[in-house]
């Protein structure tokens, strides 16, 4: 297949299916209880110059101790995929943990505004960056799942966008249609928050599904936090309801608010005074090495996390807002 | 004076174009609003989608993220990013709203960076998102934007996602799906389209109070006018009463 144009950017992650099914082959199909500690988790699965993936969309859904516990202990040299990345974003470059990054989102928390740190990290020319949008890091995490090197799409075609990327142009065999070829990404480890898992790691989820359960497949290794553990019992019960199979887990870690200070469907709403505080923080260096030690360095988990910012009573007034909100359902 | 502020009244004139039974993704903020604002008033069965998944959701107050729970209150479906994209990529979309640091003659809008160093840019921007997707896909992709001469330059630095590109039919030839482009961009002072065979920006519709003069005055780069240019109507008084008391209530966006 002729390639008649193609981007600048360069592939962080090995696009090979081949090598990537020599790997799955070798990946356990038990079913093993993989529930362990997040700091267990990430002492396991994350290392140095690993390529990572965070699931959930910006402060939805996030696995906020995953991201956490990698600063804690000290990853660097991180790959990351920058796909709908908000809070996750901005705590990495606390850490600065990463170094090279695929950007579709990045810097920003939505209608939150921007963060000052990130922006900051992202114009030291510290980090490596390849350009791609939402959908087309979307569709090469499908492509992964789907155990192939590469998918084609007709978006990034005539822009910058595409000029920063790393992908091909290519003709359509058939049609002779233009396409874009956007290489498949297989990250190495990947983190996920979802509603229930049982200890083999079947997951439910409830709500949007952002790319995670692409994502889930096409990671080599996966950490799942969970709002519950339920049995595996409740899972055979109805097997309609689970949207990632155990097989693509490596750990289970029960984190009740796993997902604060973002919003969890059905179960809590974002904390948006602690988010604006944070983003405030950012533009004092002082004061925001002293809240990132209050916050993340000084915790041992999630738990004293919580704790510091209000505990119980917070997550009560938290849950009533998102309740009072689905109440009406 | 009128008794109005300038979001208000872009968010209106956007919410007019938005017919009844049409399909519009849409980000937070003034789009959003513009799309409540359209449902309220006179398009019920307009659809709204969220790039992260909701689908014809009936908002009860305004998201902060484009994946938060009111983005799937009583919707359809609550999908993912695939199912959005491809159903745009199909064809499915009508519209979409986008904004950016800057927009150019042609629609090509930066939200990427400002600097020459890719690796080290001056400013960082959040990059595409899903407006590359969106402004690839969507039949028609409008903009809501201030009227100001740094925001509408000549040429955008960086091309973050495709206007009419340079023009012409150069958009037809890149491989974007042919017949989607930017329709209309909607600023406080006038609505403008794009002239159909240069696919250079026009005036076509001016806001009460604003002068041909005024918006050139605000614009980097010379505007075609379209052979007749109306006048926009201010906002209602059931427009406005919507807006303030029922879609942003704590003037999250009408209060910028």
């Amino acid at each position: 297949m002729d390639v008649i144009d193609q981007g600048i950017g360069e592939i962080f992650t090995d696009p090979d299916a081949d090598r990537a099914r020599a790997f799955f082959r070798k990946k356990s199909r038990k079913m093993d209880n993989k529930v362990m500690s997040v700091k267990d988790a990430v002492a396991k699965f994350v290392h140095d110059g690993d390529y990572l993936t965070i699931g959930g969309f910006g402060a939805n859904r996030v696995p906020v101790a995953v991201c956490h516990e990698i600063l804690r202990q000290g990853r660097k040299n991180l790959g990351f995929a920058g796909h709908t990345s908000t809070h996750d974003f901005q705590i990495l470059c606390a850490g600065e943990a990463f170094d090279r990054c695929d950007v579709a989102y990045i810097i920003g928390l939505e209608a939150r505004g921007l963060s000052p740190n990130a922006r900051r990290y992202m114009e030291t020319g510290k980090v490596k960056v390849t350009e791609w949008s939402n959908y087309a890091m979307s569709v090469r995490f499908k492509a992964a799942a789907a155990g192939v090197s590469f998918y084609p799409a007709r978006d990034l075609m005539g822009t910058d966008t595409f000029k920063y990327s790393a992908g091909k142009i290519i003709e359509c065999p058939f049609t002779k249609t233009k396409y874009i070829a956007l290489p498949a990404i297989y990250p190495d480890v990947s983190a996920l928050h979802v509603h229930e898992a049982d200890i083999y790691g079947n997951c439910r989820v409830r709500g949007i599904t952002v790319s995670d359960f692409d994502v889930a497949r096409a990671s080599k290794r996966l950490i799942v936090t969970c709002e519950r553990l339920i049995s595996n019992d409740e899972i055979r019960r109805d097997p309609s309801y689970t949207v990632i199979p155990y097989w693509c887990v490596d750990a289970v870690c029960e984190v009740p608010y796993g997902g604060y200070p973002g919003n969890m469907l059905g179960e809590y709403f974002s904390d948006e005074e602690h988010l604006k505080e944070w983003l405030k923080v950012e533009t004092d260096p002082a004061a925001f090495k002293a809240f990132l030690d209050k916050n993340i360095y000084s915790c041992n988990n999630h738990f004293e996390y919580i704790q510091k910012n209000g505990g119980m009573a917070k997550m009560q007034m938290l849950r009533q807002k998102e309740m009072m909100f689905i109440g009406a359902r | 004076m009128p008794d109005y502020n300038t979001m208000e009244l872009m968010i209106c004139t956007a919410s007019r174009e938005l017919e009844d039974g049409a399909s519009v993704g849409v980000g937070t903020g003034a789009p959003c609003a513009a799309a409540m604002l359209a449902q309220k008033i006179h398009s019920p069965n307009l659809i709204i989608v969220f790039e992260a998944g909701g689908v014809a959701p009936l908002i009860p107050e305004m998201p902060i993220s484009v994946g938060d729970s009111r983005t799937t209150w009583k919707a359809t479906m609550a999908s993912g990013m695939c199912e959005i994209m491809e159903t745009a990529c199909r064809g499915m979309l009508d519209y979409t709203f986008l904004g950016g640091a800057q927009i150019d003659m042609y629609g090509n809008l930066n939200s990427t960076r400002v600097g020459t160093d890719h690796q080290k840019p001056k400013v960082r921007f959040p990059g595409s998102g899903g407006a590359n997707d969106f402004a690839s896909f969507c039949w028609r992709m409008m903009v809501m934007t201030p009227q100001d001469a740094k925001r509408f330059v000549e040429k955008v630095s960086y091309c973050t996602s495709p206007g009419w590109l340079s023009g012409g039919d150069s958009r037809s030839k890149s491989g974007l799906p042919l017949g989607a482009g930017p329709y209309k961009i909607i600023t406080n002072m006038a609505v403008m389209d794009f002239e159909p065979e240069s696919k250079r920006m026009r005036i076509v519709a001016l806001n009460p109070g604003y002068s041909v003069k005024d918006v050139q005055d605000n614009c980097g780069f010379e505007l075609l006018k379209a052979p007749k240019i109306t006048e926009n109507p201010p906002p209602a008084a059931e427009e406005l009463h919507m807006l303030r008391d029922v879609i942003d209530p704590y003037r999250y966006v009408i209060g910028r």
